[in-house]
């Protein structure tokens, strides 16, 4: 073995900010994730557990829940309009963009409070029976991480207003970005574990 | 070697002080004292590199110490491929012994599984004396279904005698251990489990909760008599004459919660008592587990059943949580006649031992040369009674 | 308490004069920390501490004082959790022959639970959160952690979560259900008081806390490793790092989710756990231990990582079989997820669900094991040199042994059978836990101390702490063996076997001795810094040390390496010092650091306050200090510019400083 013969960096190297801030976002999502996880478990071990009280076909409405999926697909790649523009320095067309998936982001909640509310109503809360407490946690858990994304992405607008398109702007959009699509899938797993299947 | 001396007079009088109160290492029933065996050849498997590590370490340490410069020194010496295959390979040689223990051995002590042989029994075929144990805040209720009576924090069964304890809990979980006899088990509620078990010497022994329950936990304590047939028949005859009945009612006031209870006994017990607390209704109006798991397996009630909520609830304490609304009142839905067709058994099935080799779920037996000569199974190991064979 | 609940008020929700517990023992306490508190406070305003404390350290985004801060927290509910340890041995070892003991139930059931839970979360965990930060970004030639910040919100998350579990101690109660608040016991039907609520509340904000610096200390490793320090030139104790970290992240969010639904169960009326309306309580028990097995590990595997150092360093000697070390920190962190069930095999699984759960429990034990023999055949053909750390190791290699040989026992479901939840499993998880994470702890207390402060710990004093440590370990919790094997029960608070009470009373001489072994390590403290002046080094490497953290002065500068080192083997700071490469005293380059910032003291404060108002139903406040929590982070990110420029003339006098002293003092 040779010795090598450099031990020091001397030469003045660029350490970009925030590098790591990506893969910091991604591990985070990786731990949200498992928080998704434990809720589905719950759900797949309580789900037939309805306490003689009223199941997924007495409950749940197929329809809304489509157009409710629907709101969110489509808040995902107006998303992804607004990434695009904003990579391409496109300030006004990000903003309309995210003003756009914040409106399906909106409908998207407006429509799961609606369905909560009709459940209550009914007597079917998360009080009644096992099933309903694991589904009002985990469709709700999902709600409030929409609702967080929903007061972030204003936070947001609100910064590329004030600071324009600078690098760590894109940076926070693209975190966002990544939450939203995130969200998006764990809703793909929602609708098919708890509407779909239990609705065949 | 004055100093062990001065050890062994130290610990000599503590060692007689505890006596023979070792229930673990001297147990008297023949479930707990395979356990033991378990535990103490498990224990010689890994002593076996064990003690050679902790000599090794002491050694090293002493003959590598920094004034020592006979000792040989290489600072950049880091690795031996065939040292690396010992130090990996002697602990998976060790395990994969105790593996294979611990896959016969569990399968061999579940506690699900009847004795294949209560040694010393000269009537392996006698059918096991029934237990069903309920686990109260903070007693033991022993129900005896055969004998009809019942006991609060005391047990008797016959000498050499399989037991078959059903378990449950009123309301949190419990563990069930009588240390001299078979292991434990964990009662909860409106869940049931089995513990079989056999003593195969005369005593009183002592019976504990093992998973702490709360506030009156430590007094959780019962003797277990390990009787001969005719104590055992003196012990019924004298719950029988306490006169006392149990039924539903009685059992409430039972089972509110009360420490250090004294033994009591009851004469009689109300047929559907122990199914009911597995169900969680005993108390009036009350729909039990079984029902609602039938209704739940149809699909439940529809929108119909959203309110039906009296019913139902069961964890009844002094706390109710915060933003819980009041529940709404409806009528039984559960008639007594469907409650007693829900109670229906089947016969119990023949507790004949199974004395085939043990597989796991979905493993077939080995045939042909894989097949295990009968030696090799721990249960034959053992001296075991002629009836077994 | 339980059977006259207050009626919630508006204004201060349950939280009434009953609140206050008027035990003699409690008000006692109550007035020691009390008197304490008020004699720091005094102290501080005296000396005009308030100041320089705010500015150098809580608000400081530096991973060498918050990892200090860490370790300062640890000692300071040791000490809490011991006097919890204390208090039981009195009570059982008093509590015989018809005799309750001087603790009641609701106290003695607080006191056990309080111990488990202080032991593990605010002891064990801040001690390995504090190592990993002061020594991982040292040890990869790092400026810092990824997200400083976020590592100063961290460390104010954990001890808001302390304050919280403390907090109870004075006001209402603690949980009573043991450590993992198994429902339905911990349900709200049957603990109807705050107990639980202050263990949910307290773990939950604490919790937040340990993921994110797990995160933080994860991304850290990947994405800062000086330049050639590839993967498996990284020391062991980063690789332990990484792995425990890795754990974090993949275990936290579970036990934050199971506390969430226990919390809705208790809050909102559900039934996820409840026995009724199709609850399932065993749900909690694999869920719990689905995250609590990993744990162990968490808090095991840094300390393995020390045990590494520690022997290389003091033998003079590469660390033996580094590659197979690795393999084995890695095969431990996947195999961790697969035995949680060996904790409830008393539940009635069927046998081969035990046995397989049994099995793999033992595989474990193979890549331990091989840890063994490395550290075994690194002491071989060495030169060990009989310093503090290197004892702590000797003595963790003895008692580990036992404590993993125990807990194999443990995994053999029949055996378990007969020693689930007694004493045994007591004197075992002490064993491993006490021999291998706190020695581990104070190997690396004194290992390090050196590299944090400039100067090293009293040796005899340390010595007197390690015998009283070591001796009254095996005095304490062999009794305890012994008692598992005569069928005695955890968590009991009386007896009536008057022939065990002598196991109880050695057992209680055994703490006394530790109490002891406590006491010189704080007089160990103490006297080390009086002669700070005779043991000062200014080598920056006082033990032959062979990795990066040993490169730079002692303590190091903000900055910690002026130029950053790079990497061409394992023992990189060995490879430089047998190149003869010192640090480059010449072109010294400006250098960026993050600012510090209050913003992580204000959240943490806030999710105290939330969590407080929570445990007492005080809706009102709950909201008040929810809402400002989110607007104080929405707030933080409008701080753009969070770093600020070390000028490279600043850098060459600090470093001019440091030679100038070596020099002088050779």
């Amino acid at each position: 073995m040779t010795a090598p013969s450099t031990f020091w960096q001397t030469e003045p190297h660029d350490h970009p900010e925030g590098s790591s801030t990506a893969l910091g976002f991604w591990v985070y999502l990786m731990s949200d994730c498992l928080m998704f996880a434990v809720l589905f478990a719950a759900y797949g071990v309580l789900g037939g557990n309805l306490a003689a009280g009223p199941g997924p076909k007495d409950l749940f409405d197929l329809n809304l829940v489509a157009v409710n999926t629907a709101m969110l697909l489509l808040s995902s790649i107006t998303y992804g309009f607004a990434l695009l523009a904003a990579y391409q320095g496109r300030q006004r067309a990000t903003l309309v963009w995210l003003l756009v998936t914040l409106g399906f982001g909106l409908a998207f909640l407006g429509i799961e409070l609606t369905e909560f509310a009709h459940l209550i109503a009914e007597g079917a809360g998360p009080q009644r029976s096992a099933f309903l407490s694991a589904f009002f946690a985990l469709v709700g858990t999902h709600g409030l991480h929409v609702a967080f994304g929903s007061i972030w992405l204003v936070t947001l607008m609100v910064q590329v207003l004030q600071k324009g398109l600078i690098a760590a702007n894109l940076r926070r959009l693209l975190c966002l970005s990544m939450f939203w699509h995130f969200l998006d899938v764990v809703w793909i797993g929602v609708f098919t574990f708890v509407y779909l299947v239990r609705m065949i | 070697m004055r100093k062990p001396l001065a050890i062994q007079m130290l610990l000599a009088p503590i060692l007689l002080l505890s006596g023979c109160k070792f229930d673990v290492l001297a147990p008297a029933g023949d479930v707990a004292a395979q356990q033991r065996d378990l535990l103490l050849i498990s224990t010689g498997l890994m002593l076996l590199i064990i003690v050679p590590v902790m000599g090794l370490t002491l050694f090293f340490a002493w003959k590598y110490r920094e004034g020592n410069d006979k000792a040989r020194y290489a600072p950049e010496w880091g690795h031996s491929t065939k040292l690396e295959l010992v130090i990996w390979s002697a602990p998976l040689l060790i395990v994969i012994c105790l593996g294979a223990l611990t896959w016969v051995g569990t399968h061999l002590l579940d506690p699900y599984r009847p004795l294949s042989r209560p040694a010393g029994s000269t009537a392996v075929q006698e059918p096991p004396l029934r237990v069903e144990v309920v686990a109260l805040d903070w007693k033991w209720l022993f129900i005896y279904p055969d004998q009809g009576v019942a006991a609060v924090n005391d047990l008797a069964v016959p000498v050499n005698r399989q037991v078959e304890f059903t378990l449950t809990s009123a309301n949190v979980m419990n563990a069930f251990y009588i240390p001299a006899m078979a292991g434990m088990i964990y009662a909860m509620p409106a869940m049931e489990t089995k513990l079989h078990g056999v003593f195969n010497v005369k005593g009183d022994f002592q019976g504990l909760s093992s998973h702490y329950s709360g506030a009156g936990f430590s007094g959780m304590r019962f003797k277990a008599h390990a009787v001969d047939g005719p104590d055992f028949d003196a012990w019924i005859a004298r719950a029988k004459a306490s006169g006392q009945t149990l039924d539903r009612a009685r059992y409430l006031t039972l089972a509110a919660p009360s420490q250090n209870e004294k033994p009591a006994f009851f004469a009689s017990v109300e047929p559907d008592l122990y199914d009911r607390v597995v169900n969680l209704c005993v108390a009036e109006g009350k729909m039990c587990m079984s029902e609602m798991a039938a209704l739940d397996a149809k699909g439940g009630t529809g929108l119909a059943g959203a309110y039906n909520i009296a019913a139902l609830t069961y964890d009844r304490g002094p706390g109710v949580a915060a933003w819980q609304g009041a529940p709404f009142m409806v009528a039984q839905i559960c008639s007594p006649a469907e409650a007693a067709r829900k109670f229906a058994r089947a016969p119990l099935p023949s507790t004949a031992a199974d004395m085939s080799p043990l597989m796991g779920h979905g493993l077939a037996k080995p045939t042909g040369w894989l097949s295990l000569p009968p030696k090799l199974s721990i249960a034959q190991t053992r001296p075991a009674a002629p009836s077994d064979l | 308490m339980a059977n006259d609940l207050p009626v919630p008020s508006f204004l201060l929700g349950r939280l009434t004069w009953e609140a206050i517990p008027k035990e003699p023992i409690v008000l006692a306490t109550f007035a020691v920390v009390a008197v304490g508190g008020l004699a720091v406070v005094a102290l501080l305003t005296r000396f005009r501490l308030w100041g320089y404390l705010w500015r150098e350290w809580f608000t400081s985004v530096d991973h060498k004082k918050i990892g200090i801060m860490y370790m300062v927290l640890g000692l300071i509910m040791l000490v809490r959790g011991f006097a919890d340890a204390i208090m039981m041995r009195l009570q059982q070892m008093m509590a015989f022959g018809g005799s309750e003991g001087y603790l009641t139930a609701h106290h003695y059931d607080q006191v056990f639970t309080a111990h488990g839970v202080i032991m593990i979360f605010f002891v064990a965990m801040p001690f390995v959160t504090g190592l990993m930060n002061y020594v991982v970004p040292l040890q990869i030639g790092a400026r810092d952690v990824s997200f400083p910040f976020l590592n100063n919100f961290s460390f104010w998350m954990t001890v808001g979560g302390a304050v919280i579990v403390m907090a109870s101690l004075f006001l209402g109660e603690f949980a009573q259900t043991g450590w993992l608040s198994f429902p339905p016991l911990s349900g709200i039907a049957y603990s109807p008081y705050v107990g639980v609520d202050y263990y949910i509340w307290g773990l939950q904000v604490a919790g937040v806390g340990t993921t994110l610096s797990g995160i933080n200390l994860m991304v850290t490793i990947i994405k800062m490793r000086a330049p050639g320090m590839t993967l498996m030139k990284m020391p062991v104790f980063v690789w332990t790092a990484l792995c425990t970290n890795i754990l974090i992240v993949a275990s936290f969010p579970v036990l934050t989710m199971t506390l969430i639904l226990l919390t809705l169960d208790r809050y909102l009326g559900t039934n996820f756990f409840t026995n009724d309306l199709g609850g399932n309580p065993m749900m909690y028990v694999n869920l719990i231990w689905i995250w609590g097995h990993p744990e162990v590990y968490i808090l095991i595997l840094p300390l393995f990582g020390v045990y590494s150092e520690v022997t290389a360093t003091f033998s003079g000697k590469r660390l033996f079989g580094y590659t197979s070390m690795v393999y084995a920190t890695v095969c431990i962190t996947v195999l961790s997820y697969l035995v949680w069930l060996h904790h409830f095999f008393t539940m009635g699984s069927g046998a081969s669900v035990n046995s397989f759960f049994g099995i793999t429990t033992m595989i474990i034990s193979i890549p331990t094991g091989a840890k063994i023999f490395n550290w075994l055949f690194t002491i071989y053909r060495g030169r060990l040199r009989f310093e503090l750390p290197i004892m702590w190791t000797i003595a963790f290699m003895l008692t580990f042994t036992v404590g993993g040989m125990t807990g194999v026992l443990l995994a053999v479901p029949p055996a378990d059978f007969v020693l689930h939840n007694s004493l045994f499993l007591i004197a075992h998880f002490h064993n491993v836990i006490i021999g291998g994470v706190l020695f581990g702890v104070f190997a690396a207390i004194s290992y390090w101390w050196p590299k944090a402060f400039g100067f090293t710990l009293n040796k005899f004093w340390g010595l007197v702490s390690f015998w009283f440590w070591v001796v009254g370990f095996w005095c304490a919790f062999m009794p305890l063996y012994v008692l598992g094997l005569m069928g005695v029960t955890r968590r009991m608070r009386v007896f009536d076997d008057p022939s065990l009470q002598i196991w109880f009373i050695i057992a209680a001489l055994g703490a006394g001795l530790i109490a002891c072994g406590i006491a010189a390590f704080f007089v160990q403290i103490a006297v080390s810094i009086r002669d700070r002046a005779k043991t000062r080094d200014l080598s920056g490497d006082p033990w032959n040390g062979r990795t990066l953290e040993w490169a730079t002065s002692s303590p190091p500068a903000d900055y910690n390496f002026a130029f950053t080192p790079v990497v061409h083997d394992l023992d990189a700071w060995w490879q430089m010092k047998a190149a003869g490469a010192t640090q480059p005293q010449t072109g010294y380059l400006p250098i960026h650091m993050p600012k510090n910032t209050s913003s992580g003291v204000v959240l943490a404060g806030l999710a105290t306050v939330f969590g407080m108002a929570m445990v007492w139903y005080i809706w009102w406040l709950a909201a008040l200090s929810f809402l400002a929590l989110v607007g104080t982070a929405i707030a933080h990110t409008f701080i753009y510019h969070r770093d600020f420029r070390i000028e490279a003339a600043k850098v060459a006098q600090v470093e001019t400083a440091r030679q100038n002293a070596l020099t002088g003092a050779a």
